[in-house]
């Protein structure tokens, strides 16, 4: 352990923290964000919503079960949420060098090496999330004594535009034909999907897809500004005019709010977390959430004809949104967990449900 | 919102501390009554636990110190007529009484809501076979089980089940013929050996060695559920949890283990239709996502406290908002305030849980750990490692360890082995042995079962000491490892024994050596904030500990000398448990009436004193000499409480005293004079107090010749205790010969202090406060039984109503000229022994002592206010009152958890036994004592009480009270020489035979197998080793089968005058505030 290699994390407002590498040794920048989640690092490091950005867990303790196996059912990877590690470097506090557990193949250390993933270790990370809160998400890199580089603003670029894939592909062999926007998607909407009777035909960020043969649209996750995201917004609008039943997570909450016509914004930290309490509009049903995103619907910019669907207990920011006649409606938070809580799963039912009520009309 | 039709509520409370049902329920019903009041709903609490922060008069309404069972709750609720109850908060106890009362249709007969979870569900989670059904609707697991009447039927049950299994014999105790088989050869031998023991056998498959977890889930009345946390046991399942370590969050859990047991949780509490709170315990397969629910408890825990103090969410307050109808959405986040109830709490800390035992303090008990519960309290620590953690926790469990390692001189473990295999309360430390001998983690994962990752932790503790033993000085110590050292949670202790190699006698020099040399490099802890949600909402919480994890303060310190720290009293443990919280709550309040801010530090999850809202703020945290030193470093506060929250505290007087800490009250050097025997002694000898004569004697010729001085029987305190030869009364040679063989270490290191032993002398107690010198408010109290008993398990009694006023006067002579010449400013206790108006002095604390809540209580007069106004030199009232002007009397009886000790020998001795107490108030003694033992578990007989009436002296003393029994119309049985006795003084008993009288019939242990006795009265007689094993037997099986049991000839007098005297239905029902003086 001695040989460990020390290494700075240093803010845009200059503060700097030093830590010891456990991770690839690069030097990487980004936009520093937090997390709270309290497990699920394997899930949430292959998330692609945190390209371009460097994770902090708030939770001291990481590595402890290692790395889940490589195994693979439908074509998915079967404990990843994609096909490799998004973020841009991982920063804790107590790194677990050894871990246990009955699923694990290699450590969380030689994972982010493999994946060229830069990871620090022994920084306050409180301290580090407590910047963060106050002066709203920062750029930030991690540096190496021999590797100076610059900042490098993630949000600038069309963050979807990496993340999402380059080809038609198409899962599953289910009754409910299901078209997948991939702005960046988690394995687990496909799987939630298909554990539903879908085949789920995942196709890029902007292709026009009108052309394919499906009875239900689903907008994926995603990094980044929706606002740089035209051309899927374009592509939700075109099928509106019909009434194919539309699902929305996270980014796809903010591209349809967008399409209907409706303000996105940047919140100043974001939410990243799985602990996120939301209210379904008009009821005292609350539910407890998983979450990871940095820009949110502005509520008061919705049309009339669409309406909130669920909104944030703690700070009032939008969670969801539905129309008020059509079958379409999204969710900020994520259903499909993978990390976090499954309480919100059934709303994959509601949508297939739609699915199912929209081809008996038909 | 909310049901206005609610406007007064009865609570129940939990009674006594025993073993499994302890302090956490004076916490978690100080929160309900704190939700309520905050409802302007009006509060009736029954609860005869005088001790507690709950039984004070500005928590809780009206306040009946009386027994929480159906009979006097009904009684409670005529006179009250509430319109609502709460079950949920006064553990089993509580519970019970709540599901009995709903079953005689009494809550009904009222009109009485029972707010939160239905009885219903309640009694669905308590009956096992309906709780697995239950279950088993919504396709949850339990382990499984069938009963077998056979060979052949257990045979087939395997098929099912699968091994390995474990078979239970039916109706018997103590794991009679229990076992565990891992093939057909092994279940038949086995299951044979049962069927000998019970005619039905239970066949269940074994999941010993999985991982136990558990949640604490809540649901309010619109179905939103949460998990508050989730705890993982360290120690896998085989050991009950309220005996294995236990950290909070879950370490060795994957995302999708994590959330599957939640999602369950959930769909749990659901259909079993909780409002409320409820706990969740899982087994987890190690080797895959199988699980099993071991068990649901409909109410708050000992877990939900734990949990409760591990997040920041207050659980039991919530959970009684939402009994009355509130959405978790639409109650505020007590941390946060901008934030809801309805969300889970995100830890940026780990917590660890470590049980405290008191074995030694039972004779006869197995130290062995299993499936029931023995520990007398816990702690928690915080930390941001695991290493740094469990260090911390396994000082603050207070057993003298310094942590996982460096403990040489404390202990040893020999067999390593034996202790990985079979667990013990010294497990832990065989671990560390265990690295010591070279064992890797995969040998002590195959014996113990503790995964992987745990052990790899410790591991890297146990290689960090290596690391510190290389180096001999300081100026050659790394920084980097110094600190890494701290990080790892290392004491300045370990590391002054380490690396320093310091003896003992160096120690204190050096560990303070080692301070200022990590204060000049630097490496100092942060405090941070516990906030409920990980950092992501500014909070403005009080809630703090420390940690070398981190490199900046979340808090500023003023510093401006307007704060006070008050030192709380630790793990709860046999002769120091909630009064000191009691003492500590009320210093603190008053401190903050006195317009200073008040400063917490303790660590025990059971307590009241660690509810951030009961203080300014509060540092859970240690309360080690190096962690105290350092929170006064950064709060440089007016000065230092330490006379509240018993020994631990009151030990660091000098050490704190050296450093110039401004101790608040009596000067460190008058409380040293108190505490060091012969300084005292030779005090008393100044002011010609007396004292029984005693001796600290370094050889065996020494023992005799004091012996031959002062005569039979003597008191021995051994310094080194080893198994069995702790604290000894003995009355002749022959014990002495044989106690002096046990203690074989008696030399100059290892003195023993014999001391001569009065008997048939009252024991009588004053708690007092002083003011510099002069003593300003006293309460005398006197022992039902003679000296000979510990204080800690005397059944007392306030104001005393059998002493010579001469007595009193002289007590108060002496309480006066002891004040005078430590010049004593804050609380004191003594106890002292009177013979015919003869005083001797045996002990003098310089602090607040057991008894202080229940004589303020008494009186109506709170003498830890005033000696906290004392100590603060602020403005104080004097009693105007003189305590023989009462009308009414109090008494204090202890409660003993004998059931839960298998094979302990329940009997009094010098050594305190007792786990709780409990206090009551009545028009007179009888009522009082009577009222008292029925709240500490006996019951009145209905018509046979079983008599072995020990030496003759007892004897004598029941003689009376016999005869009573007698004309009242009891059947008395009594053994062979009793019987005798009874008959020569014209009194009828029936003779049995002793239990090793096989033959003969009656004999005592059918009669008390067969439940024919309803009431067992053993005076002990230690004279020859077949009477000691037959009483020991009589004893135990009395426990063992749930029969009153007492073993001293005054108190059992006491209570036959007593239940003689009053009928159930005469005894008073009336509030706290309506004995009035």
């Amino acid at each position: 352990m001695t040989q460990l290699r020390k290494a700075r994390l240093i803010l845009e407002d200059g503060t700097t923290f030093e830590g010891k590498s456990f991770g690839y040794e690069k030097s990487v920048a980004g936009e520093v964000v937090f997390y709270t989640a309290m497990t699920g690092y394997p899930e949430s490091l292959t998330d692609p919503s945190y390209t371009g950005q460097i994770l902090v867990s708030t939770f001291p303790l990481i590595g402890n079960y290692g790395v889940p196996s490589d195994s693979k059912e439908q074509g998915l990877y079967e404990f990843y949420e994609s096909d490799k590690i998004h973020i841009s470097g991982l920063i804790v506090s107590d790194y677990s060098f050894e871990y246990s557990h009955w699923n694990a193949i290699k450590s969380l250390g030689d994972w982010l090496k493999e994946n060229k993933v830069p990871g620090l270790f022994g920084i306050d990370t409180r301290a580090l999330t407590k910047i963060i809160r106050v002066k709203g998400s920062l750029l930030g890199k991690i540096e190496f004594d021999d590797e100076v580089i610059d900042f490098y603003d993630p949000n600038q670029e069309n963050l979807v535009a990496i993340a999402s894939t380059d080809k038609v592909q198409v899962f599953g062999n289910g009754e409910h034909r299901v078209v997948l926007v991939d702005c960046g998607v988690k394995y687990n909407i496909i799987r939630c999907l298909l554990d539903r009777n879908a085949t789920v035909i995942v196709v890029p960020w902007d292709y026009d897809f009108s052309g394919e043969d499906f009875d239900g649209i689903f907008l994926s996750n995603g990094p980044g500004d929706p606002a740089l995201c035209d051309a899927t917004v374009e592509n939700i609008r075109k099928t509106m005019i019909a009434e194919i039943p539309i699902m929305g997570i996270c980014l796809g909450n903010q591209l349809l709010a967008r399409a209907a016509g409706a303000e996105t914004y940047k919140l100043k930290f974001g939410h990243r977390s799985h602990n996120q309490p939301v209210l379904l509009q008009g009821t005292d049903r609350c539910f407890i959430t998983s979450q990871n995103h940095g820009f949110a619907v502005d509520t008061k910019t919705l049309p009339e004809d669409w309406e909130p669907l669920f909104t944030n207990v703690n700070d009032q920011t939008n969670e969801g949104i539905r129309h008020k006649t059509k079958p379409f409606f999204s969710t900020q938070f994520h259903p499909e967990a993978a990390s976090g809580p499954v309480d919100t799963e059934f709303l994959f039912d509601d949508f297939i449900n739609n699915v199912i009520e929209y081809k008996r009309k038909k | 919102m909310i049901n206005k039709d609610i406007k007064k509520v009865i609570v129940l409370g939990s009674g006594a501390l025993k073993i499994g049902e302890a302090g956490e329920f004076d916490y978690s019903g100080s929160q309900a009554l704190k939700a309520l009041k905050e409802e302007n709903i009006e509060t009736i609490l029954i609860n005869p636990n005088i001790a507690t922060i709950q039984t004070s008069t500005d928590i809780a309404d009206r306040i009946y110190f009386l027994p929480v069972t159906p009979f006097f709750v009904e009684q409670v609720i005529i006179k009250e007529k509430p319109d609502g109850i709460l079950l949920a908060f006064g553990g089993q106890t509580a519970l019970n009484c709540g599901v009995a009362l709903f079953r005689q249709g009494i809550l009904e007969k009222y009109n009485v809501k029972v707010l939160g979870t239905p009885v219903q569900s309640i009694i669905d989670t308590e009956d096992r076979e309906i709780f697995s059904g239950k279950l088993a609707e919504i396709n949850v697991l339990t382990p499984r089980s069938i009963a077998c009447l056979n060979l052949e039927a257990a045979y087939a049950a395997v098929k099912i089940v699968g091994y390995p299994i474990i078979i239970r014999a039916a109706y018997t105790l103590g794991g009679l013929g229990s076992g565990f088989c891992s093939n057909d050869e092994e279940l038949k031998e086995l299951a044979s050996k049962a069927f000998t023991y019970s005619p039905q056998i239970l066949v269940e498959e074994s999941i010993k060695g999985w991982k136990e977890v558990e949640y604490e889930v809540v649901r309010d009345r619109f179905n939103n559920c949460i998990t508050v946390c989730n705890m993982e046991n360290f120690d896998p399942l085989g050991i009950h949890t309220g005996e294995s370590i236990v950290v909070a969050p879950s370490q060795t859990l994957s995302n999708s283990e994590y959330h599957k047991l939640r999602a369950l949780a959930i769909k749990i509490i659901r259909h079993i239709g909780i409002v409320g709170e409820c706990n969740v315990q899982y087994a987890l397969d190690p080797h895959s996502e199988d699980y099993r629910v071991i068990e649901v408890n409909a109410r708050l825990s000992r877990s939900s406290a734990l949990a409760s103090k591990a997040t920041g969410y207050p659980l039991a307050f919530v959970a009684a908002k939402l009994g009355l109808g509130y959405g978790l959405h639409q109650l505020n986040n007590q941390v946060t305030k901008v934030t809801t109830a309805a969300f889970e709490p995100a830890l940026d800390y780990i917590v660890c849980k470590i049980p405290r035992w008191d074995l030694n303090k039972f004779s006869g008990v197995s130290k062995n750990l299993g499936s029931s519960m023995k520990s007398v309290g816990e702690i928690m620590s915080i930390g941001r490692s695991f290493e740094e953690a469990i260090q911390k926790g396994i000082r603050m469990v207070g057993i003298g360890m310094h942590g996982f390692v460096a403990n040489k001189e404390e202990i040893t473990i020999e067999q390593i082995d034996e202790e990985l295999i079979h667990p013990t309360d010294r497990r832990i430390f065989a671990i560390a042995e265990a690295f010591n001998k070279g064992y890797s983690v995969d040998e002590i994962y195959e014996k113990t079962k503790i995964d992987r990752w745990f052990l790899q932790k410790l591991q890297n503790i146990h290689k960090t000491k290596n690391k510190l033993e290389e180096v001999n000085s300081l100026p050659t110590l790394d920084d980097s490892l110094l600190l890494q050292a701290k990080k790892e949670g290392f004491s300045d202790f370990q590391v002054a024994r380490l690396v320093l190699k310091s003896s003992n006698k160096e120690i204190n020099g050096d560990l303070l050596k080692v301070r200022e040399w990590r204060k000049s490099k630097n490496i100092l802890p942060s405090v941070k904030q516990i906030d409920t949600l990980a950092g992501e909402y500014p909070a403005q919480t009080n809630y703090l500990y420390l940690t070398y994890n981190g490199n900046e303060h979340d808090i500023e310190f003023p510093r401006d000398d307007k704060s006070v720290i008050v030192l709380g009293s630790g793990a709860y443990r046999i002769g120091s448990s909630v009064e000191f919280d009691w003492c500590s709550v009320n210093a603190i309040t008053t401190i903050h009436k006195e317009n200073y801010r008040s400063i917490m530090i303790n660590y025990n999850p059971e307590t009241v004193s660690t509810d951030y809202d009961t203080c300014d703020r509060l540092y859970f945290d240690e309360l080690t000499f190096e962690r105290v030193m350092d929170i006064v470093d950064l709060e440089v506060p007016k000065g230092v409480v330490l006379s509240m929250g018993g020994q631990i505290p009151n030990n660091l007087a000098m050490k704190l005293h050296r450093q110039n800490v401004p101790i608040l009250g009596t000067s460190p050097l008058n409380i040293d004079r108190a505490e060091d025997r012969k300084k005292f002694s030779s005090l008393c000898d100044t002011l010609g107090i007396d004292q029984p004569r005693w001796s600290e004697l370094t050889t065996i010729e020494g023992i005799y010749t004091f012996v031959d001085e002062v005569g039979f029987p003597v008191l021995i305190r051994p310094s080194y205790v080893l198994s069995g030869a702790a604290m000894n009364v003995v009355s002749n040679r022959d014990q002495l010969q044989h106690f002096l063989t046990l203690a074989a270490n008696v030399s100059k290191e290892h003195p023993v202090v014999v001391s001569e032993f009065i008997e048939q002398a009252k024991e009588i107690e004053i708690d007092a406060v002083a003011k510099n010198g002069e003593v300003v408010a006293y309460a005398i109290s006197e022992h039902v039984e003679f000296a000979g008993v510990h204080s800690g398990d005397a059944t007392i009694v306030f104001p005393p109503q059998k002493l010579y006023v001469e007595t009193i006067r002289r007590i108060k002579k002496i309480a006066k000229q002891i004040a005078k010449e430590l010049n004593i400013t804050g609380p004191f206790n003594m106890q002292l022994l009177a013979k015919d108006n003869d005083i001797k002095v045996i002990e003098c604390n310089l602090r607040a002592s057991r008894s202080f809540p229940f004589v303020s209580k008494v009186m109506k007069y709170n003498l830890i206010e005033i000696a906290t106004q004392v100590m603060l030199d602020a403005p104080f009232q004097k009693p105007d009152k003189s305590l023989f002007e009462l009308d009414y009397v109090g008494v204090k009886a202890p409660q003993f958890s004998f059931a839960r000790l298998l094979n302990a020998d329940p009997v009094l001795g010098v050594d305190m036994s007792s786990t709780g107490e409990v206090g009551c108030i009545g028009e007179n003694f009888y009522e009082a004592i009577l009222k008292s033992m029925l709240s500490v578990g006996y019951t009145i007989p209905k018509k046979n009480i079983l008599i072995s009436s020990g030496p003759a002296r007892s004897k004598v003393e029941l003689i009376q009270s016999a005869k009573l029994l007698s004309e009242r119309g009891f059947n008395l049985f009594a053994t062979g020489g009793t019987q005798t006795f009874l008959s020569d003084n014209g009194i009828e008993s029936t003779r049995v035979y002793w239990p090793d009288e096989t033959d003969k019939h009656p004999n005592t242990l059918e009669l008390i197998k067969e439940k024919k006795i309803d009431l067992v009265i053993n005076i002990p007689k230690d004279h020859t080793s077949r009477e000691i094993s037959n009483g020991y037997t009589i004893r135990r099986s009395a426990i063992d089968y749930s029969i009153p049991l007492i073993t001293n000839a005054r108190v059992a007098s006491a209570f036959i005058y007593a239940f003689c005297k009053y009928k159930i239905e005469d005894l008073s029902i009336k509030s706290w505030d309506e004995y009035k003086d």
